[in-house]
């Protein structure tokens, strides 16, 4: 037996514990623990000005591992520094520097340390950077090692050393599984006030960053004919063969090395170190033009239709990231077929007190020895139930620790294994048990009972614990099939597999490194051909023996203390018998009462230990408790990695309309509408009330002339000899019969008879019109009428095209807008009343030699013109409508002056068309056509629509003018109480008329129209307004529509 | 000792004596050959009608048919939120009596299911929006339900964490129902369980009913994994099953089944205190009082009966939870599930007679059943044991749809996927 070498040698000190054996328990190894949280006296580096103190790497081992030791990396965990290296995961590192204890668990708050080396890890969950950066519950297991690396501890108060939530493990007996169901009920106002605050403050384990995400992240598509899922010893087989058959391969490896198992074990392949083999297939795969490697991806999701989710991690080992470089990219892989060769998970053994620090798996406990050189302990004892603890036994010996004993719960084990354990002078236990554990916040030693019955206790710093191995088969299970019990590998396996997905490896049940290579390239092959590639069967690498035999053991029963079989949510065997005894059995009760597996590593490391015991409680077979469903994401994933670019401004599109920059060059303030930008309205210098400069604008039409962009409207084109027929069919009017040159305004309903939309449509042609639709709603109407065409009626001759975006639209408006146009409008077209009147339309050309679209329509009721020009025209033309309109006062205006003249002309307007209102309730029945068929028809007939209780559009106005209205109020009849039987109806819109000088509105009241001169309440308690209104006819200016005209 | 009531006297008693004396929260009884009343559907709304059924209206024989476990379904795959905001006065009378049901339901069933009114605040985007939120605030109160309309100064006191900064639609306000919250949606199935239990309830599990069998136009049974069970009277609660159910007896029901998808974060320390939705996307969110953000959104937006969603949905809901809360941005998502949603033709659910004596049907949930389900239970078994309408739940009519007496709370049609 070697004696341990220690890299840096450095002064070690006893520790000031007390070992204190049980009386009847003999000593059999019995040496000073050597923890050594001393500080390094050559290790100091100098930074920000001021000392700090890097521990020392007492447990590091010399020469092996994959750590690149001529990288020396300083990183800080909580709050103080130690030195690692490039290759490092930071709980290698830590391991390295003898730290053991890392967190605190959930619900008890025991101390717990490292358990496993991957993503399964339960216990060791850190904060992970600061500020706005930091990143709660950061598997230590899965972080890559950098420069300057900062972590915490986290869930503990005061500190991590002394944790006073540590109290709960006393209080153990009352807080069982489900205790909270059964009381914190009395008083009924303490829930709220006290005990939720209560458990919410002690659970939720990290904290969230404290600011929004200041990092980058994206997103990227992939397509291959073969993605590999995991570069272990078969996906490297399988990428191998699709990649030399010339198939499109994606590798995808969630580590930062290739290799997987390889990486940690010391196997050898023809004749070289699996590690080393692992480089050179990666190598050559590399060469390969068809083959992309994707480090750092973790597949996460099993979509329809053959794609995939992963997530790249790009910068999360890097210091510092370049400016917009992505930290991370989610990539969605869209793949022919998949070999999912994603390994095995090591499960534990249940016992006593096997949460302690230093207990953990075993084969993590070799990861980090060959790996990683980084010894968990100097004095290993390992509890197996399989072959492959006796790994864990032979790597530690030959890394120069003490094997103190070997326990293994199988009575016959194979003579081969007798001799390891006499070469490296481990005592030996068979047919033993580990029955309980002792030590603070580190372990001092193990109690174990022989098959005899003899109770021994070993002095151990560390506890390597093999109780087989689960395949990692979730990614299978997300099209929703269940895993089943195979009684041959003693493991959950995939049964029903989504399509064009293999398995192969340890995943497949192939736990030998020889049967793991051989599935690999068997199921690589396979695959292959199914893509229709020729592939030669390859040679098989040569390997060494790898026993794997199992005798499934799950838990000792009678052990001493709080054994876990979920560490992470601290769920117990004892647990588990009271959800038995309750009567929560089936394995979705089971996790849904005891919180089994709804950890961060959803019970990747303790789930299936959990079913197997509660098997044995209903004294039924694991083969028919199943387990609970598998969903994305297998592995956590960042809320920011899913949302991409897609935050801030950029969580939507921006649309501006053509004369945006005009506006903003004119002071206009914006506003949303939908996905535009539009202007709202245009403060002038000493305007400070938006209310003045609105009622400015206002003015401005009604006496000279104003000026607005309406491009945001949508703009359909439709053309074909059928064009006016479709029209009828999808409007509530008829449009069959308007003449070319002519628009008419016209409704349409849904198919369920209520109003979907409304606008002007022109005939510029017999067989061309031009429809427009609401600015909310053009999208909508787009996709109504395609569908109305594709779907319903083919066989008319109709052409649909969307043109919202190829013309800019303004809205020239107010007395003096036919003298504003006369001056733009090129010879010899004449937009004189008698040549243009109300309603008419034409093609023609602006400014010299624009084309344009001139509409005659009218929203605010002035005289008004529609002029549309291509939408790259649009700045010039606003800027030449202002110039020519200068003479008589021209204004812009707003979305908020265009909202206030349709409603003190009557106008519908879009948060009126809610999708509840029939075209009655709109005041629009009377357009209905009773001559012809039209979408809608049938079913607005239905009865309750034609109830004379509906409420119906009209018009009001307070009584006290003063008083000001708000558009939200419900109606009720004066001096009745406020009440829902006396609901009558509410407000839908409302405006200060600078044209009247006091506020209008319009809402729909219950027989609204015949009660126009009476009186009803605008009742508002959620803004605490009440006012009486008078009701009147919902058109306040110019009701004969002479202005329209003139 | 202490009987099966829960106290803190009797969960310390159990603590002391070490746990050894639990006994089942419900029995696993084999079913009888007939029952007076067989509820087909052992998640929320099933069982809380059986509870109903037994303690309001003294039925005897009641049995509860679950095909897999209780609460395995929607129950069990939900975003917890409870609240009465409706619009409609069609809906808002029956959401604000379940609202009320939830406020007693812990003494009434001795179980804590975490009812917690930590508030739901409906944020607002525009001014249009403001109105429309004030009138829906205005119909609650004229309902006599809470409700407060917060301008952005309030809002930035209640919730100061909001994106008030870069948000591509800026968040102008919100509408409050401080009465609305999370409830633990395990404990209200359980909480249910053991009291319909407790009341003579059969709860069969895993027994998945194949056939509906009538004769002369009655409902007389149905045709299980485990057996013919006899019964005169038979209610459908299973959501997104629905459809399927009611076609085994040939009827064809306004439902569409839709996937939406749910989220859970890990774990953090507490962040968000009630439910906040989003007015300019989908997204809602809460936190549990386990830590995990839960968050949800738009419906995948296909008919599917199959309980997963897919990834672009999950990325739309994520950008939603973003506009609104950058801070989350970092917190890692633990699980997405897919729940079966019963949409229907204007959103609203359907509690009413079906076209065949003695058969019920309490469906067409769409995405909000959970809040519904003790006032759903309670309507459920007033309309099972007198065969009429309970008069909060009288809109809820099958044939709402041929008369057009819609309850179309967004006005979007008869589109269930749009709802």
């Amino acid at each position: 037996m070697g004696r341990l070498r220690i890299y840096a040698r450095q002064p070690s000190r006893t520790t000031s514990r007390a070992l204190v054996p049980h009386d009847r328990m003999p000593l059999v190894a019995h040496r000073n623990a050597r923890h050594s949280y001393s500080s390094n006296p050559y290790g100091r580096i100098r930074q920000s000005g001021r000392c700090r103190v890097i521990a020392n790497q007492a447990y590091r081992l010399p020469e092996v591992g994959a750590i690149d030791r001529s990288r020396s990396l300083t990183f800080m965990f909580d709050g103080r520094a130690y030195g690692g290296f490039a290759g490092d995961t930071l709980t290698s590192a830590l391991i390295a520097n003898g730290v053991r204890l890392i967190g605190r668990s959930f619900k008890y708050h025991r101390p717990r340390g490292i358990f496993t080396s991957g993503p399964e890890e339960p216990n060791a969950l850190v904060e992970l950077g600061a500020g706005a950066r930091r990143e709660p519950n950061t598997k230590a297991t899965t972080i890559e090692l950098f420069d300057g690396l900062v972590a915490a501890s986290q869930n503990r108060w005061p500190s991590l050393r002394i944790d006073l939530g540590a109290i709960n493990s006393l209080l153990a007996p009352f807080i069982g599984a489900g205790f909270y169901y059964k009381t914190l009920m009395w008083p009924a106002s303490f829930w709220e006030t006290i005990y939720e605050p209560l458990i919410r403050r002690s659970a939720g384990l990290g904290r969230a960053a404290e600011g929004p995400d200041p990092d980058n992240y994206e997103k990227a598509h992939a397509f291959c004919d073969l993605l590999v899922i995991g570069s272990g010893p078969a996906g490297l087989m399988s990428a191998l063969i699709g990649a030399r058959a010339g198939a499109r391969v994606i590798l995808c490896e969630e580590d930062f090395a290739i290799g997987g198992r390889l990486l940690a074990e010391k196997h050898e392949i023809d004749g070289q170190e699996g590690r080393v083999w692992a480089a050179q297939t990666e190598a050559r795969l590399t060469e390969l033009q068809n083959v992309r490697i994707f480090r750092r991806t973790s597949v996460f999701g099993v979509y329809d239709g053959g794609t995939y989710g992963a997530l790249e991690r790009v910068t999360d080992h890097l210091r510092e990231s370049t400016p917009h470089q992505a930290r991370q990219r989610l990539w969605k892989i869209v793949a022919r077929h998949v070999v999912l060769a994603t390994g095995a998970v090591e499960r534990h053994i249940v016992f006593g007190g096997n949460d302690k620090p230093g207990v953990m798996l075993a084969s993590a406990a070799r990861t980090y020895v060959n790996r990683f050189a980084a010894l968990p302990g100097r004095h290993i004892a390992i509890f197996t139930c399989c072959d492959d603890g006796w790994k864990t036994a032979a790597d530690f010996a030959t890394a120069g620790a003490t094997v103190v004993a070997v326990i293994d719960v199988r009575r016959e084990i194979s003579r081969a294994f007798a001799r390891v354990a006499e070469r490296i002078g481990a005592r030996l236990v068979t047919g033993g048990r580990v029955v309980g554990t002792r030590g603070g916040r580190s372990l001092r030693s193990i109690d174990v009972i022989g098959a005899d019955g003899q109770a021994v206790r070993f002095e151990v710093d560390c506890l390597g614990v093999s109780g087989g191995w689960n395949p990692t088969i979730d990614l299978t299970c997300h099209h929703g099939s269940k895993p089943r019990w195979s009684d041959d590998q003693h493991a959950y396996i995939a049964d029903k597999l989504p399509p064009g997905l293999s398995i192969a490896g340890a995943a497949a049940g192939a736990l030998s490194l020889p049967a793991a290579l051989l599935s690999g390239a068997k199921v690589g092959h396979e695959a292959i051909h199914t893509l229709g590639f020729i592939a030669r069967f390859p040679d098989l690498p040569r390997t060494d023996e790898d026993p794997a035999r199992l005798n499934p053991f799950w838990h000792v029963r009678g052990s001493r203390g709080k054994a876990f079989v979920d560490l992470q949510n601290d769920v117990t065997v004892t647990d588990i018998e009271i959800a038995f005894r309750e009567g929560f059995r089936s394995v979705e009760h089971l996790k849904r009462y005891t919180t089994l597996g709804m950890g961060t590593d959803q019970g990747k490391a303790g789930n299936v230990s959990g079913y197997a015991i509660m098997a044995d409680l209903t004294g039924s077979s694991i083969t028919v408790t199943g387990t609970t469903i598998y969903r994305p994401p297998h592995v956590p994933i960042a809320i920011s990695a899913f949302a991409g670019h897609h935050r801030g401004k950029n969580f939507r599109p921006t649309r501006l309309t053509p004369s945006h920059r005009w506006a903003a060059e004119h002071g206009a303030i914006f506003v949303e509408t939908g996905p535009w930008l539009r202007a709202q309205y245009f403060p002038k210098f000493g305007e400070t009330d938006w209310l003045t400069t609105i009622s400015r604008e206002v003015t401005a039409v009604r006496t000279a002339v104003g000026v607005c962009d309406v491009s945001t409207l949508g703009k359909i084109e439709i053309q074909g000899t059928d064009a006016g027929t479709f029209l009828d069919r999808i409007y509530i009017n008829t449009f069959s019969t308007l003449l070319p040159g002519k628009t008419r305004y016209g409704v349409m309903l849904r198919e369920d008879g209520l109003v979907m939309d409304d606008g002007t449509t022109a005939r510029l042609a017999a067989d061309r019109y031009v429809m427009s639709t609401t600015t909310a709603n053009a999208g909508l109407i787009m996709q109504h009428l395609e569908f109305c065409h594709q779907v319903l009626w083919p066989t008319l001759d109709v052409q649909l095209a969307s043109i919202s975006e190829t013309w800019a639209q303004f809205s020239v408006a107010g007395p003096c807008s036919r003298a504003t146009l006369a001056k733009l409008v090129d010879p010899p077209f004449n937009i004189a009343n008698e040549r243009f009147p109300h309603l008419s339309v034409a093609s023609l050309t602006v400014c010299g030699g624009v084309p344009a679209r001139l509409f005659r329509l009218s929203f605010s009721g002035e005289l008004a013109y529609e002029l549309a020009v291509p939408a790259n025209y649009g700045d010039g033309v606003i800027r030449v409508i202002m110039s020519a309109g200068a003479e008589f006062g021209i204004e812009p205006y707003g979305t908020e002056a265009l909202g206030v003249m349709r409603i003190e002309k009557g106008h519908v307007a879009g948060n009126e068309i809610t999708g509840q209102m029939t075209a009655r309730d709109l005041g629009l029945g009377r357009l209905m056509s009773t001559k012809k068929d039209f979408i809608g028809r049938r079913m607005a007939e239905r009865i309750a629509f034609h109830d004379p209780n509906r409420p119906c559009v009209v018009g009001f106005r307070p009584t006290n003018r003063s008083a000001r209205l708000q558009a939200g109020a419900h109606f009720v009849p004066c001096g009745a109480a406020p009440t829902a039987a006396n609901d009558e109806g509410f407000m839908s819109s409302v405006a200060f008329s600078p044209s009247l000088g006091h506020w209008i509105g319009r809402g729909f009241l219950q027989r609204g129209p015949e009660r126009i001169g009476g009186r009803v309440r605008a009742y508002d308690p959620v803004r605490a307004t009440d006012v009486e209104v008078e009701i009147c006819n919902p058109v306040f200016i110019d009701p004969e529509g002479g202005r329209l005209r003139a | 000792m202490f009987g099966r009531k829960y106290s803190a006297l009797s969960v310390a008693w159990h603590a002391t004596t070490g746990n050894r004396y639990l006994t089942p929260v419900w029995r696993d009884p084999e079913p009888r050959d007939r029952y007076d009343v067989v509820v087909i559907g052992g998640g929320g709304h099933g069982l809380a009608t059986a509870y109903y059924l037994a303690k309001e209206h003294g039925a005897k024989s009641v049995a509860v048919l679950e095909r897999a476990w209780i609460g395995f379904g929607n129950a069990g795959r939900n975003t917890t939120i409870i609240r009465s905001n409706y619009l409609l006065p069609g809906n808002l009378p029956f959401y604000e009596w379940s609202m009320k049901l939830w406020e007693s339901l812990e003494g009434e069933l001795n179980y804590n299911a975490m009812v917690s009114q930590r508030g739901v605040l409906n944020l607002y985007h525009s001014d249009p929006q403001r109105d429309a939120f004030a009138r829906r605030g205005n119909a609650m109160r004229l309902h006599g339900v809470d409700a407060e309309l917060l301008d952005r100064n309030q809002l930035q006191k209640f919730a100061p964490f909001l994106n008030f900064d870069d948000a591509r639609f800026p968040i102008q306000g919100g509408l409050l129902q401080r009465r609305g919250g999370t409830a633990r949606h395990d404990a209200v199935v359980w909480g249910y369980a053991r009291a319909a239990d407790g009341s003579g309830v059969d709860i069969i599990q895993r027994c998945e009913v194949t056939g509906i069998r009538t004769e002369a136009g009655r409902v007389v049974g149905v045709e299980t994994s485990r057996g013919f069970i006899r019964a005169p009277k038979v209610g459908i609660a299973v959501a997104g099953n629905s459809s399927r159910l009611a076609a085994m007896v040939g009827l064809r029901l306004p439902i569409e089944t839709h996937v939406i998808q749910g989220f859970v974060t890990e774990p953090v320390k507490p962040l968000i205190p009630g439910v906040i939705t989003f007015g300019a996307g989908h997204f809602y969110i809460s936190q549990s009082d386990k830590g995990g953000l839960v968050f949800g959104g738009d419906l995948d937006g296909y008919n599917s009966y199959a309980s997963r969603g897919n990834l672009p949905t999950a990325e739309d809901v994520c950008e939603g939870g973003i506009a609104i809360l950058p801070l989350i941005g970092r917190i890692r998502v633990l699980r997405i599930w897919g729940g079966m949603m019963d949409m229907t033709m204007d959103g609203s659910p359907i509690i009413d007679r079906a076209p065949i004596k003695g058969l019920y049907l309490n469906a067409g949930w769409c995405y909000g059943g959970f809040k519904a389900t003790p006032a759903s239970g309670w309507c459920f078994a007033h309309l099972i044991a007198r065969d009429e309408l309970h008069p909060v739940a009288a809109h809820y009519r099958l044939d709402r749809f041929a008369t057009g007496h819609l309850i179309d709370e967004n006005g979007r049609g008869a589109q269930p996927n749009l709802h």
